[in-house]
Order: structure tokens, then sequence, then C-alpha cells
């Protein structure tokens, strides 16, 4: 079908006047076409006898594709141009690009030279690029190829649910919106926080446990005793003094839970240090109880009493806050009964003391009321394994349920 | 919704608007006869010759007698035959019709419209094949759309039309009876300025316009089935105002840019939106932003294997996807 006006693209077969077989003449009249402009007579471009029509009368062809083909003469010592040729235009196919076009951008050999997007997605998921493959031309790391990294690490069984996967926080420009909102600055406390704790979320694949323990022969008395406590000694004795006494002691029978990984062993502290978190207006403290298992029950009351305030005062020092190798988190305190803590990284477990609730339980076919705490703790499962920490658990909720009026306070 | 052709639609958005609007007049050569391509047939009977002005062979008077005519409370739809005959109307569109806001501080806009069929791959050699869009974008205060299906024919006509201020409409000649698409009913524009994304996908991101939309897509399509490949294309459509958010967001959408344009390489269209990004989305590029155009030439040449050397296609636009992809 040839191309009869600018902008038609088809033609519909009107009536041919050539019969298959007829011997044509170049330029002789072929077939009439209808097209939206025009009906036009189309003339045969060379002479030879119309061999096959292969659009009908009525049919409606593109411009390009054939209508009929034309056995030409064949003259000896021609070009390989003759037989069968087709009735179109010369739409022969050309103009195909150069093969292989040299490489886009020059001068950029795939080894330590990475695209601006790949560079951005590395610095925002935390990436070596030295450990993804590169499937680009020479080895080059794409985009998609950071993006399949961050994937797959977040799919592994082995690691933590991974925060790499996650969008990470815009940044505050594109935050802003067209409401206005109100930025908090970022102390230097809240900054510390944020690293460590994304650090410990996206280093140390956690685990979570948590068992209950009646702690009524402790509740009553400590409730006898605690307001003499307070004149004698000037510190209240709270639940998170008999916890940390427990804690400690547990710790000793199961030293696996005082330590901390590296990739050359698991280090197992000889000091028991207990860190408790403590809430300020800056945000989180965790100063430290050094040699936590040389301390009495009084004691470890009187060092929370004298931490907790000079930490709200922000007069602790810095050894105050160092050395820890255990944290417990008394998470009770907001009335929480249940709390998943993310590690003190880089120590083996932290176990939360949730509040200590009266609550009805069955003991013996008769309904009591009993005073029920919650312990939780998360640990870090390439150093040990539900049995350990288990085990860990028990015996601090024996502890904790052996205090009573026969417990030594000093 | 039905459907039409392209050059349907166009000649819908010419009688609707004549029909709603007493202000809108056609005017170009043998216009009264329908024109060269028929897009204003039947006017003639509808409206009248007052509305439907045959027009000497003179462009500059052309666009000249409408800038006039808007100054003069019209609303004139001005045809250059082929936008290859547009330059002599050059003084006009630039000085007069692109100016006046400036120059009169805001107070009078000059509400014309030029339409101009341009584009190749029609055979026309060099007077009927060019592509002349690049020679205006340069110029503040000129609106240039160039629609790519019959539904954005229609609306962006309509836009066009309503334009305060003077718009280039550029109509593909190859598009108007090829392109037969849905149109929706009734009174609906397509806004300027607003760039459409056609297709999605996260391998290379594509920006086009006219007829080269139709070529895109037909790649992009050859490519998901052959080679897995996902190509998002954004139809420009608006080359001023350009969609820059429109641009920005495509490309930090796959980090791999690929422009193309039937105009020529040199100073085109694709060279601000490349500028644009390489500015703008700088730190989203994964691989060279790269641009598949005409050669460097005055025009198409008449020879079809020529003609199809020049002109980017589907198979050219396809190979240059797979490149970058790769890249």
């Amino acid at each position: 079908m040839p191309m009869v006006g600018e902008s038609v693209t088809e033609g519909t077969v009107l009536r041919w006047l050539k019969a298959e077989g007829d011997r044509i003449a170049r330029d002789e009249p072929l077939v009439e076409v209808e097209t939206e402009k025009v009906d036009v007579e189309i003339p045969s471009p060379w002479a030879g006898v119309l061999q096959r029509i292969v659009a009908r009368e009525g049919d409606t062809v593109p411009v390009g594709e054939p209508l009929a083909y034309i056995e030409v003469e064949v003259v000896v010592g021609a070009s390989a141009s003759g037989g069968l040729r087709p009735l179109q235009e010369a739409v022969v196919p050309v103009g195909a690009p150069p093969a292989q076009p040299e490489r886009p951008a020059s001068g950029e050999g795939p080894a330590g030279r990475y695209s601006p997007a790949v560079l951005s997605l590395a610095r925002e998921h935390g990436i070596d690029l030295s450990q993804v493959k590169g499937t680009g031309i020479e080895g080059r790391i794409t985009r998609k190829d950071v993006l399949a990294f961050v994937a797959a690490r977040g799919a592994a069984p082995a690691a933590p649910p991974s925060p790499a996967g996650a969008p990470r926080p815009a940044a505050l420009g594109a935050q802003m919106g067209a409401r206005p909102v109100e930025v908090l600055r970022l102390t230097p406390t809240r900054r510390t926080i944020a690293e460590r704790m994304s650090r410990s979320a996206q280093t140390v694949p956690h685990a979570w446990m948590a068992v209950e323990a009646d702690v009524t022969p402790l509740a009553r008395w400590r409730q006898q005793i605690k307001d003499d406590f307070r004149q004698r000694e000037g510190a209240d004795l709270t639940f998170l003094a008999f916890a940390i006494n427990a804690v400690v002691g547990a710790l000793k029978e199961h030293p696996i839970l005082n330590s901390s990984w590296s990739d050359d062993g698991i280090v197992l502290k000889s000091e028991i240090n207990i860190g408790v978190a403590v809430a300020t207006e800056e945000g989180l403290i965790v100063p430290v109880i050094h040699g936590a298992d040389g301390l009495s029950i009084a004691a470890l009351a009187k060092k929370l009493s004298d931490l907790g305030e000079r930490a709200r005062a922000r007069k602790l020092t810095i050894q105050d806050v160092q050395g820890g190798t255990f944290t417990i988190d008394n998470t009770g305190a907001f009335g929480s009964i249940m709390s998943v803590p993310i590690i003190n990284y880089p120590q083996a477990a932290i176990l939360t003391l949730e509040a200590v609730v009266p609550r009805p339980v069955v003991i013996d076919d008769a309904i009591a009321i009993r005073h029920l705490v919650n312990l939780c703790i998360s640990f870090d499962h390439r150093i040990l394994d539900g049995a350990q920490a288990g085990a860990f658990m028990v015996s601090v909720k024996a502890k904790m349920e052996a205090f009573g009026p026969d417990t030594e306070l000093y | 919704m039905a459907v039409k052709q392209y050059i349907e639609a166009i000649r819908e958005a010419l009688d609707e608007e004549m029909g709603v609007d007493p202000r809108v007049l056609v005017m170009g050569e043998d216009v009264q006869e329908g024109g060269v391509f028929r897009a204003t047939e039947g006017l003639l009977e509808k409206y009248g010759p007052g509305r439907v002005l045959d027009t000497p062979l003179a462009e500059s008077s052309i666009v000249g007698v409408a800038i006039g005519a808007a100054f003069n409370g019209m609303r004139p739809v001005a045809e250059i035959q082929f936008a290859d005959f547009i330059h002599p109307a050059m003084n006009q569109i630039i000085s007069e019709a692109a100016r006046i806001r400036y120059r009169s501080n805001g107070a009078f806009g000059c509400p014309i419209v030029v339409r101009a069929p341009f584009g190749g791959g029609i055979h026309g050699g060099l007077h009927h094949s060019q592509s002349v869009e690049a020679l205006f974008f340069h110029v503040p205060g000129l609106k240039i759309v160039v629609p790519s299906t019959p539904a954005d024919a229609k609306g962006l006509l309509r836009a066009a039309i309503r334009d305060d201020d003077p718009v280039l409409y550029f109509e593909h000649k190859r598009a108007y009876r090829l392109l037969k698409d849905e149109v929706p009913e009734g009174d609906y524009t397509v806004p300027i300025g607003r760039a459409q994304v056609r297709r999605e996908g996260d391998d290379v991101t594509v920006f086009t316009y006219g007829l080269m939309v139709q070529e895109t897509l037909e790649a992009a399509q050859r490519l998901s089935e052959e080679d897995g490949i996902e190509a998002c294309v954004v139809d420009l459509r608006s080359l001023s105002p350009l969609d820059r958010d429109a641009v920005l967001e495509g490309a930090r959408r796959t980090g791999k840019v690929l422009i193309v344009h039937e105009d020529n390489l040199t100073g085109g269209v694709g060279a601000e939106v490349a500028a644009i990004i390489a500015q703008d989305a700088f730190e989203s590029l994964d691989g060279p932003i790269m641009r598949l155009a005409a050669p460097d030439v005055p025009a198409f040449p008449y020879a079809a294997p020529l003609e199809e050397f020049c002109l980017p296609n589907a198979e050219k636009i396809g190979d240059a996807i797979r490149r970058l992809a790769a890249y």
C-alpha cells in the first residue's frame, strides 16, 4: 500500500484492475484504493506478471504492507533484485542503529566508582558496596543491585527484622509539607539514644520471652517494713532492689547471660555490673551499679536512690554510666505489664521488671488474691538460645518468689 | 466514550468551542474547504465565512491578523498548513504575541491558538516533515502543547482556546488518522503544564511527547515481554510550561533517564529536560542521562530508507532503553 497522502496511514482496496496472471506494463493502472482523503488509482511500479494478489477488494491495508506480488523480468547480469517482488513502497529494514555504541559514559571503571543513586542508597542502608555484586555493564553496581542486596539481607533468616529494609526517614525538608509542623531539636542525649538503639536493633538478633512470678510474700513483707526502712536509710525499699538481687544471683548461675558478642568469641564478664534504666527529662539514662554481686538488698536500694537522684539532677559521672554488663529496666514504674526491650548493646540481654499487680489466681482448687509480676527478657540470639534464657528466667522467678520475712536485707 | 481519530478530536474541539463561544474563529489557508488535512471540515457550513476565514498564503499575515483580532476581543485559532511554514510568522509570534503580557505589565493577553501540523514518518521530505517546537521552546511568554492521543488532542485544544495567552498547538500529521482511541464525552479540558505517566516501570524512565509517545509505548511493551525490562513512560505533552515536578519525580523513580523526540538533537527539548534532572535529581541518577532524537539535519529525507534512518522508532527506542537498563 503506497503512501497516497501525508496524513494517510491506511487504504482500502476498491477494485483490482488486473487479474492474477495478467501481464502488466510499468505505470499501468493496477488497483483502485480508497482512503480517507482521496480515491486513487495505483499504477504498477514495475513491468511484469501479476503473480498473486494478497489484498482482496474491501481489505483495509496499512501503508507499507503488500497488496500483491509481481514477477518481474530478470535481466541476465542484473543484480539479484529480480524474481517475485512485493508491490509496496520501498520499505526496507534500514537505519539499524550502530550496533553497540560505546559505553554511555567514558572513563568510569566499575571499581570504586558508583552512581549518585547507588551511593545514596548505600549510605542510607549502611551498605558496604564491596559486598554487592554488580550486574551492570562491566560489573557496575546499579541502583537495583543495591535494592536487591537490601531486600536479600532483610529476608535472610538469621538477620534481625531488617530496619535497613524500612524506608529511611525523609530529610526534614521533605517532611515539612504544606502545613506548618513543629520540629523538636535533637539534644545530644536524644541523638545518642537514637544511634545506640538503631545500632542494637540493626545488628543484634533479638529474641524475647516473659515469665510470671508470684511475689505475694515479698509484697506483703515489703508493705510492713518499707516505712521503717525509709526512715532508717533515707531510701525507698523498692521491688527493683529485690529484682536486681535476684538477677545477680541468677547471673552467677548462668554466666552466659553476663557476656557480650564478638566475632572472635563470646566474652564472659568477670564483674557483674547492673545498668538500671532511669527516665529523665532529657531522655533515658542508664547508670550502672558496679559490683552489684557484692551488695546487699539494702545497699542496692540506697545505691538506686542515689543514682536516680543524681541522674535526674544531671550529676552523674562518666564512671557512673560505664561498664555495665547487664541491664534492668523498671518498666513497671510506668504501669507496664509487658515490654519488649531493646538490648543495651553490646550486652547479651536486658530484663524488665513489670508492674506488681494483685490478681485472682487458682491455688489448690481455690481462688486467691496474689501479687503477680511479669519479668520479660530480650536476649542476643547469637550468644544463647531459648533454653538457656529460659533456665535463667526460671531462676530469677524462683528467687523473686522466695523473697519474704526470712530474706536478709543487709 | 466513543473511539475517535486524533483529527476528529481536533475537529470536534474546534466545532464545540465555536458553538459555545462566539468569539472563537478559525483562519488559515483553505480552511473554508476543510483545510489540507480536513481538520476544519464542516465548520464553514455551520458558522459561516465570518468565523471561518480563508487567508492568503502568508503566514505572517495569518498570525498577525489573529493577534489583531485577539486584541479586539476575539479568540482566533490560526492554522499554519504545515509547521515547516511557520517561520515567516516568527516575528508576529515572538515579538508580538509572546511579549504583550510582559510589555503591558500584565494588562493584556493575546488569546490566540496557532495550530500547526508537524512531524515526519510520512515521506513528507524537506518541507512537510519538520519539528519546530525547539525554536519556540526558548521563548518566554509562549505556551506549547503537543498532544499524543485523541483524548488529549481534544482536551488540550479546548484548554488552549480558553487560555488568555498565546498557545502553540503542534499536532502530529501522521497521528491524524493513525491514532484512534476513546475520547471522553462532554466538556473536559486537559490542563496545560501537566505531564502524564502513560506507563509505569521501575527500570528506566522515558520522557517523550508527540507521536514518539506511541513508539515508546510500543517499545516498552516489547521490552516487557521479551526482556523483562519495565520502562516508565512519561508523556510531557505540555512543553511550555514544562512539568518540572513530573520530570524530577520520573527521574527519581528509576535513576535512569532516556529522552526521546523526533526533533533534531541539538538544543532540543531533551537538552532542557536533561539539564533539569542533572541539577535537581543528581543524587538519584544511576546512569548517564541519554537522548534519542533525529540527527542534526535540516529535515527528514524523502527517500523511505533515509527517512527511517533519521526517525526514532520503537526499535531504536527499545535498543536505547535496553542499553540504559543494562548500565
